[in-house]
């Protein structure tokens, strides 16, 4: 047997339980981000039906239900390996920093998962089982449910990257001021931010969902009032979205600078640089980890201090006023992060475009629009993973930033036991996550049907699985 | 008197994982027994008892993982650690298992089939690994400065497998007892007639466990067999036998809630054993649960919500269960 120092592959037991942990929280964040931003247009759809009795909302929840149903299964099973995977492969970090985030874990099934659980059998098989009134209401605490998850598990991550609230007694976290652990300095704007990511992931999702279907000559009066709804939703948000980030920036300016000079690309000592000459924003680079330096860069001058500094000529640390061992990987950071502007501006610009073609009523006419609402439809959650990686591979080679590096928080297994799980994780999550996605999209590519589950109430009348399983298994 | 809030904390998350084993055991014995239902009617009927409750059932596991973390972060940090196998296997069981619920429904005709297997197979692994994880854990998790070093496959030996067995075996028995409540005419037969079977399987298996634990390990033989320990832990044969009498004579008189309510105390009754073997350490056999015990500044932030919110959980759990009460049926799913 292979012991932690050896290799397979180049891959020592640290990169494996590292590449195994981005690999499993990759695959989960995608789930989660999609039930918030469902969970709550369900709700909305719910409460608008409620409201206006409009056969369409009743159409859309029914629809987007079947759908939601197979995202949270996929969420829950992938969400459960999270939850062990802090103690089967990082220990040494459990040990050390549980008095902080086990509790917050803690929290977070007790407050969230249960909820959301404990409800979404009758959101999902209730509908004739109870009355309209009580069913909104397991809409709305499964809808909570998921807000409240978020928060917790954003705390907890915030917590370690901005810690505070602690003090260390025999090698061990002990916390001393919840309040201040919970309401870490970036936990606001990653919240904010997390919150946005995941309703404009839906929004583009739903919107893409609709202008598929209106592309392949399948116009409903539902399809035109999804695109609608989402179309508003991005409207409103990537520009509050981009605001929001831009404040987040400027947050972990403050409290991680390496991270911030890794995204921009920027080398130079704060001490050796010209006042009288602003940062340039590099626009595109081949950043060097090795030559300390960019290889190739396309920049716009002074563009890089006003945004991080609002001033002209502001000068901000660069990579080098930092020890090579604190420094996180440049090429990662420089480029996810590029990866989420990217497609945050062209959500932004989506955005804009939809409401002149709104008020030019072409909104559902456009092909051009269509089918780049239609191709949009992955971006949302694209965005987040680039943005997720930014954040977390911008806090290397910290697990609790300025406390507790990552190569110290791993449990000692041997390599080829860990080149066996992840071996193991890639192969049922691609199997399983990929046919899941499947039968998503199998989902979407038929729209909604009037007057789905509008059976007569009554107490035997229980609507479970098997009917839609004849609404759909038959057809395909 | 003040009470030691570290043996609260252990109370609690010896309650919530009892409240996995007894809840979605069921669920995964339902999962299993999908070997011996071969029609699809039948199948989509046993899926049906436990689809709007098996998240919450599985939930309990959770906050067994979660609530370690959160009271005994060196227990959370070495266990999982040390049966690092077993455990990845169950949570990939689980997956498969998970999924199948929805899949299953989601599925073309020419796929379902897949997502049979994978109800089928991912509950049995699911349950065999929890078993093994429990032999391997009764056996003890011996550490060497503070490391775990027996290995990565040191769960590959009799009597952790015997435990899987035996974890399969319980399961199978609940979800069949479950089934017999919550379905009717031919499926229910069947069930009856699994349910005899089961049940003398089980009496096996828990007379084995009995006496192979004490025989090989002797501060388990201790505990049970001294004076006068033994005096007041003898009731515990007693009533294991009492019950399965009970049980045996439920199904056979053709009750249908009360073989489920004897079988969860033959589970319960097992567990408790269990708990008395393992008693007061929480990594058997050299660490106690206050040497593993989290800051009590930790201990208490977190007990403060668990105590309040763990009745909560259970009422609106009963309103869920309250609300798919009665007996499911083919017909159910189609109008």
């Amino acid at each position: 047997m292979l012991t932690a120092q050896e290799t397979i592959l180049g891959f020592n037991a640290l990169d494996f339980a590292r590449v195994q942990f981005a690999f499993t929280i990759s695959f989960h964040i995608v789930f989660p981000a999609l039930t918030i931003g469902l969970a709550s247009y369900l709700a909305v759809l719910e409460g608008f039906w409620l409201k206006t009795g409009k056969q369409v909302y009743k159409d859309l929840y029914h629809y987007w239900l079947k759908i939601f149903g197979v995202i949270f299964g996929m969420g829950v099973v992938s969400g459960l390996v999270m939850s062990y995977q802090f103690g089967t492969n990082w220990g040494s970090f459990s040990e050390f920093a549980g008095g902080v985030t086990g509790p917050l874990l803690a929290y977070e099934v007790l407050t969230a998962f249960f909820m959301e659980a404990g409800f979404l059998g009758v959101m999902m098989f209730g509908w004739n089982r109870v009355g309209r009134g009580l069913h909104f209401f397991a809409t709305l605490m499964v809808t909570v449910g998921t807000l409240i998850s978020m928060t917790w598990i954003i705390a907890s991550n915030s917590w370690m990257q901005t810690p505070q609230g602690f003090s260390i007694v025999n090698n061990i976290v002990i916390p001393t001021d919840w309040w201040a652990i919970v309401f870490n300095p970036s936990f606001p704007y990653r919240l904010v931010h997390m919150a946005m990511a995941a309703f404009l992931a839906t929004s583009l999702f739903v919107g893409a969902s609709a202008a598929w279907q209106i592309l392949r000559k399948q116009d409903t009066d539902a399809g035109r009032v999804m695109l609608s709804m989402s179309m508003w939703m991005l409207m409103f948000v990537a520009p509050l979205q981009i605001l929001a980030g831009d404040m987040h920036g400027l947050n972990t300016l403050e409290y991680q600078p390496a991270k911030i000079a890794a995204m921009e690309g920027h080398w130079e000592k704060l001490s050796e640089a010209k006042t009288d000459k602003g940062m340039p924003l590099v626009l595109f680079a081949i950043p060097s980890q090795t030559q300390e330096k960019n290889l190739f860069s396309i920049e716009i001058p002074h563009v890089s201090s006003l945004i991080l500094t609002h001033s002209l000529n502001g000068q901000i640390k660069g990579l080098k006023d930092f020890a090579v061992e604190d420094r996180p990987n440049v090429n990662v950071l420089f480029w996810s992060f590029r990866i989420m502007v990217a497609l945050g501006s062209a959500m932004l610009l989506a955005g804009l475009a939809s409401a002149y073609l709104r008020y030019k009523k072409q909104l559902y006419t456009s092909k051009i629009f269509l089918w780049a609402i239609t191709l949009m439809g992955p971006t949302g959650l694209i965005a987040i993973l680039a943005g997720w990686i930014t954040t977390e591979a911008g806090r290397q080679p910290w697990v609790v930033y300025g406390v507790m590096r990552t190569k110290d928080a791993v449990s000692l297994h041997d390599v080829s036991t860990l080149a066996l799980s992840l071996a193991l994780f890639v192969f049922v999550y691609i199997f399983v996550f990929g046919i899941g996605v499947a039968y998503v999209l199998r989902l979407i590519r038929k729209p909604p049907v009037t007057h789905e589950g509008d059976e007569p109430i009554g107490h035997d009348n229980i609507r479970l699985p098997v009917a839609i399983a004849s609404e759909f298994g038959g057809r395909s | 008197m003040s009470i030691d809030i570290t043996i609260v904390w252990a109370a609690i998350i010896f309650f919530g994982v009892m409240m996995y084993v007894v809840m979605d055991g069921f669920d995964l014995g339902i999962g299993m027994l999908y070997l011996f239902v071969p029609k699809r009617e039948d199948r989509d009927v046993m899926m049906n008892t436990v689809a709007p409750v098996w998240d919450g059932n599985e939930t309990w596991l959770v906050l067994g993982g979660a609530g370690l973390f959160a009271a005994f972060p060196r227990a959370y940090a070495v266990l999982l650690s040390a049966l690092y196998l077993p455990l990845i296997l169950m949570l990939l069981g689980l997956i498969f298992r998970g999924v199948a619920f929805e899949f299953r429904f989601k599925a073309p005709d020419v796929e379902r089939h897949i997502w049979d297997k994978a109800f089928f197979g991912g509950s049995f692994v699911a349950a065999f690994f929890q078993g093994v994880t429990l032999g391997t854990y009764i056996n003890g998790i011996k550490l060497t400065n503070g490391e775990y070093t027996a290995g990565a496959f040191a769960w590959v030996a009799p009597f952790p497998l015997f435990a899987g067995l035996g974890v399969v075996i319980a399961y199978s028995l609940l979800g069949c007892c479950w089934l017999i409540w919550k379905t009717d005419e031919s499926l229910q037969s069947r069930m009856r007639e699994l349910a005899k079977k089961l049940s003398w399987l089980i009496l096996f298996n828990i007379s084995v466990i009995s006496i192979w634990t004490p025989l090989s390990n002797q501060e388990i033989a201790h505990r049970w067999f001294t004076m006068p320990n033994i005096l007041w832990l003898s009731p515990m044969p007693i009533l294991v036998a009492l019950t399965m009498w009970k049980l045996s004579r439920a199904i056979e008189h053709k009750h249908e809630l009360s073989p489920f309510i004897y079988s969860l105390c033959i589970i319960f009754l097992g567990y408790i054993g269990l708990g008395i073997s393992v008693w007061p350490n929480i990594i058997p056999p050299d660490i106690s649960i206050w040497q593993a015990a989290a800051p009590i500044e930790s201990q208490r932030f977190a007990l403060v919500g668990t105590v309040i919110i763990i009745p909560i959980i259970l009422i609106y759990t009963a309103w869920s269960y309250y609300v798919f009460r009665g007996k499911v049926r083919a017909e159910d799913g189609y109008h």
